[in-house]
Formats: C-alpha cells, sequence, structure tokens
C-alpha cells in the first residue's frame, strides 16, 4: 500500500488468544509507523503482513459497508476501517474483539446468534398482497419508502449488540439490528406480515427488556437508530394492546 | 474424513450464488442445498456495488436499444445471443428483487425510478440510491432464509473441486474454525466467487476478491475466457482505490483537468453541454462524463501523459466536481458518495471538487459458461464475475454486472437443479479419498513445512507491481512478457512460502497463503491472454497493436491450464442481428 514515509511510530495494544495454546487472553504490544491516512485496519494488515502472521481478525471491503471488521477501539465498538489512527494519536490504542460475544481467535467473534435471531424475526418481505411478475412493481412512494430506509441501512456489523447493556446481561435479547430489521419490513408499505413478528418482539425477551439507554444507536456506523426502531416497536405493541382492549370493550357492549 | 453430501452446491455467497438457492427452492424445494462461502453472505463483495442495476422497463426504452448498447460497449465481443437472453430476462429479474423487498429509489407516482449510466444511451439504470448492491445483496440474503432447504457453510474455504467419472461432483473445503477439510458432495456444483481484482494493487476490489472460483475450475481443466479484459473504473479515490460511484456523473458530475477543463472533450467522447444551465441537456447520455469506462480511463492517461493531471503524494488524479448538484440533491442521490469522500478523502463534495483516478475494478473475462450457465466440465456451472457467458465482451457497460448476477444466477440454479434430479449417485469412496488428497496436500506445503523464506506479503506485492506495469490500462508486447515471465518466476518461488501461523483454529495466515495462490494462477490467465491478443478492443489497448483486427480477433480467448506457461485458444463470437462497426460516442 503506497503511503507516506514518516519517522512516527504509533502503538497498538492487541487483544489475543488463541483456544489451541492460550488459557487466557493477553495483550500484545505492537508499534506501527504512523500515516494520517491510516486507519486501525490498515494497522492491523501492516502487523499481519510485516510483523506477525498468526494475528487474526477479519475484513474486507475497508469502505464500510461489508460489516466485517468491528472491534472494540479503546473500548468503543467502531468499524476498524473507519477509526484513524490520527484521532488516537500519540495515544496508544487498544484493540478488542467486541464484547458480550464468544471470541473464537484474537479479534474474530462468533455471531451465529444473531444470524438465528433474523430468522427468529422474519427478517424479510412477506407481501401483504401477493402480485404477479406481469403486474409490475408495487407502488412505492417517496414518502412510503422514507418510512422504513433508514432501518434498512443496517450492515450487520454487531457494533450495536456490542454497545447493548441488555444484551450484555441477557443474551436471549433479540437485540437492536434484529428489532431494526424487523421494523424495516413492518414499515414497509409492501408487506403483511407486521403481526407475526409483533409475536416474537413483543415476547419475554423482545422490545420490553430494553431500558432505552440509546448505546446502540449512538455507536451504529450507518445512522440506522435501533434505538427508534425499537422505541417505535414498543409504541405499537402498547397501541395495540389498548386497540385489543378497546375491541374487546366494544364487542362485550354490543 | 467426514463427507457431507446436497443435491447442489453453491461455492460463494454473493448475489450470484444466493439468486442461484433461491432459484434452486423455487424450482424444487426438495433438493438440499449446500450454500459454501468463505465469508457470511453479506459480507460478499456485490455489497460494495453503488449506481444500479440496468433492465428496461420505461415505456420509451425497448430490448433493442439495452442490446445495441451492450455490444456496442462490449466493442462487439459480447455473445448475442447471450445478450439477448441477458437483456430480455432482466426486467422480470428486477421485478422479482422488488417483490422481495428491495428498497428501489421511487419516481412521485410510486413506480420504480431509473437513472443514466454510463454507455447507456436511454435510462434504465434502477438504483437504491448509491448503495444498490448493498440493498440487493441484504434483500437476497433475507430473502434466501425463508428457504428451509438451504445448509450454509458459512467461512468455509473451497480448495478444489472433486471430480470422477468425468463430472464434478462436490468440492474438499477447509473449514475455516476449525482447521478441519471435509470433502462436500454436490451433484451439481457452481460457482459464484466473483473476480479476482486483487492480483492489481490499487483496486475497488475487496480483500476477498482473488479468484479463487476462477482458479479451482482452471486446475479441473476448465477454460478461462476473455481473462485479458480487466475493467478500469475512471473514478476511485487516490491511496483507498475506493470507488466513486458512475452515478455521480449520471447526476450530472464532471470531470475537470488541473486547468478546470473538461477535457474528455478532447478524446471523441462529443462536446460538453454547460453544466450549470439546467435547460443545456447536460449530462447528456453516453456522452462526455457518461461515455464507457474503457474510454474514460484512457483518456485520463493520455491527458497525464500532456502533464495536464494534478500531482498528489498518492498518484495523479483529476477533479470530479459535483458541486454544482447542490447539497440537497447530493444527499438525496449520492448520499454514499458524500460520506466516503468525507471519510476518506477529507473533503466534502458539497464545497470542493473530489480527486480521483482510474481504479481497477471488475474482469469481463472468466470461467468459460454457455448461456445455461454451463462450463465444459459436466456438472459444473458458474455466475456472477466469475463466469463469462459472455455479455460483457470487452467492456462492460455500468449498471449490467448487478443485473447479470440474477439473470445468470438464477439460470445457473434452475440447470444445476435439473441436472441434480438427473444425476442420482455419488461416487463417495473415491471423492473422499480426493479430498483427502487435497488435506495432506495443505498440511504438507504449508503446515508442516520448515525452511522455505518467501512470504505472503513479498510475493503478493510483487505479483501486484507486475500486473500494473504489463497488464495495465496501456500494453505492449514486451511488457507483457515480461509480466508473464515474472509471474512464472513467483509461482516457482510460491513453493516456498513460509508460514507464521502453523495452527488449526481459524488460520487466516493460511487462507491468504490459499488466496495467493489462486491469484497467480488468474494472473496468469490475465498476462498470457493480453500477451496473445494483438491487437486494441475495448479495455484491452495494445499501443504495438492499436486497432481493433475483426479479421483475427473477432473471437475468445481460452486460456488453459498446463504444467507449465498456459495454452490459449480461441472461439468465435456469436454474431446474429448487429454486425461489427464503430464504436462511436458522443456523435
Amino acid at each position: 500500500m503506497a503511503a507516506d514515509h514518516s519517522e512516527r511510530t504509533c502503538t497498538l495494544e492487541v487483544f489475543r488468544f488463541h483456544p489451541e495454546t492460550d488459557e487466557h487472553p493477553r495483550f500484545q504490544t505492537y508499534q506501527v509507523p504512523y500515516h494520517e491516512d491510516w486507519v486501525v485496519l490498515d494497522a492491523l494488515n501492516h502487523i499481519k503482513n510485516e510483523i506477525d502472521g498468526s494475528l487474526t481478525y477479519r475484513w474486507s471491503c475497508r469502505m464500510g459497508v461489508c460489516g466485517s471488521c468491528g472491534m472494540l477501539i479503546n473500548g468503543t465498538p467502531r468499524l476498524s476501517c473507519a477509526a484513524f489512527l490520527r484521532d488516537y494519536y500519540p495515544r496508544p490504542i487498544r484493540v478488542e474483539p467486541l464484547s458480550h460475544f464468544p471470541v473464537i481467535r484474537d479479534l474474530v467473534i462468533n455471531f451465529d446468534d444473531f444470524l438465528h435471531k433474523l430468522q427468529e424475526v422474519k427478517g424479510w418481505l412477506v407481501p401483504r398482497e401477493p402480485r404477479s411478475l406481469d403486474d409490475g412493481e408495487y407502488r412505492q412512494t417517496p414518502a412510503q419508502l422514507a418510512q422504513y430506509k433508514q432501518y434498512s441501512m443496517c450492515i450487520n456489523c454487531m457494533l450495536c449488540y456490542a454497545a447493548c447493556p441488555v444484551y450484555g446481561h441477557n443474551p436471549e435479547f433479540i437485540g437492536p439490528a434484529a428489532i431494526a430489521l424487523a421494523q424495516r419490513y413492518n414499515l414497509d408499505s409492501r408487506d403483511g406480515a407486521r403481526d407475526e413478528r409483533f409475536q416474537v418482539i413483543q415476547s419475554n425477551e423482545g422490545v420490553w427488556e430494553c431500558t432505552l439507554v440509546g448505546e446502540c444507536s449512538a455507536v451504529c456506523p450507518k445512522n440506522v437508530d435501533p434505538a427508534g426502531a425499537i422505541q417505535g416497536a414498543k409504541l405499537q405493541g402498547a397501541r395495540e394492546w389498548w386497540a385489543s382492549l378497546l375491541l374487546s370493550w366494544g364487542k362485550s357492549r354490543t | 474424513m467426514d463427507v457431507l453430501k446436497h443435491d447442489v452446491l453453491i461455492i460463494g455467497g454473493g448475489g450470484a450464488g444466493l439468486r442461484a438457492a433461491i432459484a434452486i427452492g423455487e424450482e424444487n424445494p426438495n433438493l438440499s442445498v449446500g450454500l459454501v462461502s468463505k465469508v457470511y453472505p453479506m459480507r460478499s463483495h456485490t455489497v460494495s456495488a453503488e449506481g444500479g442495476a440496468a433492465a428496461v422497463i420505461k415505456p420509451n426504452d425497448s430490448f433493442e436499444a439495452h442490446i445495441q448498447d451492450t455490444i456496442t460497449g462490449s466493442d462487439w465481443l459480447a455473445d448475442q445471443d447471450a445478450v439477448e437472453i441477458f437483456v430480455t430476462e432482466a426486467p422480470r429479474e428486477m421485478l422479482r428483487l422488488e417483490h422481495w423487498g428491495c428498497p428501489w429509489s421511487r419516481e412521485p407516482d410510486g413506480s420504480v425510478a431509473v437513472r443514466p449510466f454510463g454507455g447507456m444511451k436511454i435510462q434504465r439504470t434502477w438504483f437504491a440510491a448509491d448503495k444498490t448492491g448493498f440493498h440487493m445483496l441484504h434483500t437476497l440474503f433475507q430473502t434466501s432464509l425463508k428457504f428451509g432447504n438451504v445448509t450454509r457453510y458459512d467461512e468455509w474455504f473451497a480448495l478444489r473441486l472433486l471430480v470422477e467419472g468425468g463430472r464434478v461432483q462436490g468440492v474438499a473445503a477447509l473449514e475455516l474454525l476449525t482447521g478441519q477439510v471435509r470433502a462436500i458432495l454436490g451433484k451439481a456444483v457452481i460457482l459464484c466467487t466473483g473476480g479476482a481484482g486483487r492480483i492489481f494493487p490499487f483496486t475497488t476490489n475487496a480483500a476477498i476478491k482473488t479468484g479463487d472460483g476462477l482458479a479451482i475450475a482452471y486446475r479441473a481443466g476448465v477454460p478461462l475466457k476473455d481473462m485479458e479484459f480487466v475493467q478500469y473504473h475512471p473514478t476511485g479515490l487516490p491511496f483507498t482505490g475506493i470507488l466513486i460511484t458512475e452515478a455521480a456523473r449520471a447526476e450530472g458530475g464532471i470531470l475537470v483537468n488541473k486547468d478546470g477543463y473538461r477535457y474528455l472533450q478532447d478524446y471523441n467522447l462529443g462536446q460538453p453541454l454547460d453544466h450549470l444551465d439546467p435547460n443545456s441537456g447536460h449530462p447528456k447520455l453516453a456522452t462526455m462524463e457518461l461515455g464507457p469506462r474503457d474510454r474514460l480511463s484512457q483518456a485520463f492517461v493520455k491527458e497525464m501523459e500532456k502533464g495536464r493531471t494534478i500531482k498528489t503524494r498518492y498518484g495523479d488524479v483529476v477533479h470530479l466536481d459535483v458541486r454544482h448538484l447542490g447539497e440537497e440533491k447530493i444527499n438525496k442521490k449520492i448520499p454514499f458518495v458524500r460520506e466516503l469522500a468525507k471519510n476518506y478523502a477529507g473533503i466534502d463534495p458539497v464545497k470542493e471538487p473530489i480527486p480521483v483516478r482510474p481504479v481497477v475494478h471488475y474482469m469481463m473475462g472468466g470461467i468459460h459458461t454457455d448461456v445455461n450457465a454451463a462450463t465444459p466440465l459436466p456438472g459444473l456451472f458458474a455466475a456472477g464475475e466469475c463466469a463469462c457467458v459472455s455479455i460483457n465482451g470487452a467492456n462492460r457497460l455500468g449498471s449490467n454486472s448487478l443485473t447479470e448476477l440474477l439473470v445468470f444466477g438464477a439460470r445457473a440454479g434452475r440447470q444445476a437443479a435439473r441436472w441434480a434430479m438427473e444425476h442420482s449417485d455419488f461416487d463417495t469412496e473415491s471423492l473422499r479419498r480426493q479430498a483427502e488428497d487435497e488435506q495432506r496436500r495443505i498440511a504438507q506445503q504449508f503446515i508442516h513445512r520448515d525452511g522455505g523464506n518467501e512470504t505472503i506479503a513479498g510475493l503478493k506485492a510483487e505479483l501486484n507491481t507486475a500486473m500494473e506495469e504489463g497488464a495495465g490500462i496501456y500494453r505492449t508486447e514486451e511488457k507483457l512478457r515480461a509480466t508473464c515471465h515474472k509471474i512464472q518466476e513467483l509461482k516457482e518461488r510460491f513453493r516456498n512460502v513460509r508460514l507464521d501461523d502453523r495452527t488449526a483454529s481459524y488460520n487466516t495466515e493460511l487462507v491468504a497463503a490459499l488466496e495467493l495462490e489462486c491469484m497467480l494462477d488468474c494472473a496468469e490467465a490475465v498476462a498470457y491472454s493480453a500477451w496473445m491478443r494483438r491487437e486494441s478492443r475495448g479495455s484491452h489497448q495494445r499501443t504495438d497493436y492499436p486497432q481493433r483486427d475483426d479479421q483475427q480477433f473477432l473471437k475468445h480467448s481460452l486460456a488453459y491450464r498446463t504444467d507449465g506457461e498456459p495454452r490459449i485458444e480461441y472461439l468465435d463470437v456469436v454474431i446474429t442481428r448487429w454486425p461489427p462497426a464503430e464504436r462511436v460516442y458522443g456523435r
């Protein structure tokens, strides 16, 4: 990678854990060249290529859209491809795996739990009215698109789960990104499965567990605002609870 | 060794692989599908595609027009029967994605909106702001979760095709988590593993784009077609190579040199219209900034040779100026461009022009397939960027590749499903032995090996340099020969590669070595095919043979792997109704 040549160096303290050889995790310190334009991921790649080929982490697009490279950087969940050395230098930078997930090795976490949760919340479109291809597209105005667009921007990077105190306390909690995806489809004018998702979200491990600390939205690199989605789901839940009461009351009167 | 069995195996979980998986579920939900991917599907590089996906849907458009644009864009190297199938099936595929929930940008009346794109003479590019690939990939992934017949092998690396009795019957694959090699059998196998842009040093392509599927097909005797055709996208950010989408120009952005001059007017791409005058007709379709990518990237090099580009510490650039669009339109139509430029180039496109330079983006070539996505190896199919049908010929038009992965991903899925229903048995014991051989090879070559003195990063850097020097935008016999010889040297030296990491669980250094091995095979096919094609066509420009030569080279190249240098053969292009003509833009 072409870069300016500078004498300055930057210190990285990196979490290391290998299941075959380590009983406990440890931190390893590396000195890397400091470049204004480098992100933490560039520094990790420098370590892997030039210093220590055993350092283990995930990455791919280096442009903040594939969602692979989430890590704790000085304790905050960040995409390492979007965290610039210049924002930390000359202080040392501590790099750890995302919290609340089992560590596979070094900075690599196991997030299969989230994939099961996507399945649970029916994170796909269930057509309100089936439509054949011959009938062309569903009509959806820009205003209708805007209803759910923000919640469709989630890159599944898991930063919100690492930031969520409820998930840290109770891994059964469906969690911010999965609820945001459920809301993304609930609010889509083409969708008709709101009630089914409602059942899952309103269950014990669901939306009522959230204490609305909003950490998820604060760390989201794509401004999805999962806290807003959770709040929306809660409101919807409360509204439908009242509606069901009123309806039964109405029925009993007639 | 454990042997896992499915009816159809798909290698690669990006757009093409997921579309194929869904197609199999629709064709016959009783067929079991194994989806093997070295990354979780939503990490696949489809996610990075920005600008849009082309399909005829508006009343002012026609199949004929999309076909003509694609064939002209390909410099007549596309197979016309394939282009016709592609264009006619495209709208229904795009509608399917709409019915599955893809958040397409819309017109005020709620219909799907389209935007202009380079080399397209009519507006037909569907888009989801400027994150079209991201939304398509996530829509496909989420939709695939509905189908209970798909078993995912996330973070498994396919090492080798298992072939017995003249047909492919599975793969040997490395489970990254455990480091174990397994035989995963499939009566049919579909490769959807993407391109190999990482063989070049400066690319928009993600780290995972290392040509793994191309290489395992090539090693199994399947030819790689038209590999010399490598697309440079004209507008990448310096240093990172991050893509600034063509949509920035489709919405009205202009390209200027160091004097603020719209230099494209000097390169046979038409005359500029006033970009500040809303009634001037700017941007004019298939003209100037909306010319095809090959011509724009070549114009940059010529401009640089004239000394009219801007020097930066990360090489020469020109300016992509979108300031006149205004903040509101930029936020609405190209918000990701603004985010990327701010984060990675430190400039706000609302206030400053964006520095850009050409960057390796896409491989027109790939695994040789027919229009049904079938390769010459029975039971093996391929779709998406790793395949070459060919609809892209010598230059792909922007927004045709996202559509291509839907049309041919679906075709591959359907064909593979039918094949699997007709071929019921496995030669299990022989396939298991092949996978065990592969496990031994990996152990001997990488894990239990001492004394090697070559590093992965060192070899890769040398490969990257050789590719840029010999197989870049302009090429010559002399430089290509040197690059070919360098690749042979690197392949030899690769035998002495040394790993720091010899452990089993989640060994990413081993994966990097396997990827480099694949990249060397892909690079060889690119460089030799380029050396042998003594003409200039589309993205392949030979300064020693500057003319297109239809007499000799209206042909696809086919690179076959041998123990030494590859053997290059040729295959006639399918010409049906659109005879070769001069490729004209802007007049």
